[in-house]
């Protein structure tokens, strides 16, 4: 029940890699480290998803601060991999419409 | 009275024991049978309602827990997260929950409104009552479309 943040620099793309749950213990820790990535003009803050095989409000908390903050500093987020179960989250909520998902390859086995 | 099988389970109000509520959630619904998409709704709505308790209730204070009762029935699982701490004002948190609209501006967008509003999706039933602290009754059926198969064996010709 932990998440492990893997952050690593390709270009003017920094890649999250995830791996672990999303919930109220670990959001916290993504935020701290997501949100400083998005305060960079012109970055693209690319997120994998595809090893998270839980998430809840709370990671979606995470991501909607991430997109506020990528609008008020010209920064990108997009979101990549993700598994059925934590793609169905957003489309439920539809935030699906406005955080730019690449559902095409989805994560998990 | 309806039998049932009852399990409680009492953790401290803390953010760490939202997975091990998980995990017990995850437990007693594959030990009924639910299937897969059904254990992983329970999990989220569970989580939602332990993370309501988590970080409303006891802001400020450091001692509480929370108290998750489960009720097995044949047909149903019942769930039940009760927090003691302070109560909310029931009505305006009613008023925030909801899905995305697209028109609103994304500045307005809520970053911790979508909890409630899960629970409700995910649940086929969900009860609240603050008048002591906050509880949140939540029943899912074991079988989804039960009252169809059950129509299959009721003569409607007599």
């Amino acid at each position: 029940m932990n998440l492990d943040i893997n952050v690593s620099d390709k270009d003017s793309t920094a890649v999250v890699a995830l791996a672990g749950e999303i919930d109220a213990f670990t959001a916290p820790q993504l935020k701290e480290q997501l949100l400083p990535l998005t305060k960079e003009s012109g970055k693209v803050v690319e997120v994998n998803l595809e090893n998270v095989n839980y998430m809840d409000s709370t990671g979606l908390g995470v991501f909607v601060s991430a997109l506020k903050s990528t609008k008020e500093n010209n920064s990108e987020l997009k979101l990549v991999q993700l598994q059925d179960r934590v793609m169905r989250l957003f489309e439920i909520t539809g935030l699906t419409d406005i955080i730019n998902i690449d559902s095409t390859v989805r994560g998990g086995s | 009275m309806e039998p049932f099988d009852f399990i409680e389970i009492k953790v401290p109000a803390k953010a760490e024991y939202v997975g091990v509520v998980r995990l017990s959630t995850s437990g007693v619904a594959n030990r009924m049978g639910f299937n897969y998409e059904d254990i992983e709704d329970l999990k989220v709505a569970i989580s939602e309602a332990m993370t309501n308790a988590v970080t409303h209730a006891y802001q400020g204070a450091e001692e509480g827990e929370v108290t998750v009762g489960f009720g097995v029935y044949e047909d149903r699982l019942e769930v039940m997260v009760a927090d003691h701490g302070g109560s909310f004002d029931l009505g305006k948190v009613k008023a925030d929950i909801g899905p995305y609209e697209q028109s609103e501006p994304i500045e307005n967008l809520r970053e911790g409104g979508f909890g409630l509003f899960l629970i409700d999706a995910l649940m086929d039933k969900v009860e609240i009552n603050s008048d002591h602290g906050v509880i949140v009754l939540m029943t899912k059926y074991t079988q989804e479309n039960k009252v169809g198969l059950d129509d299959d064996q009721i003569s409607t010709t007599q």
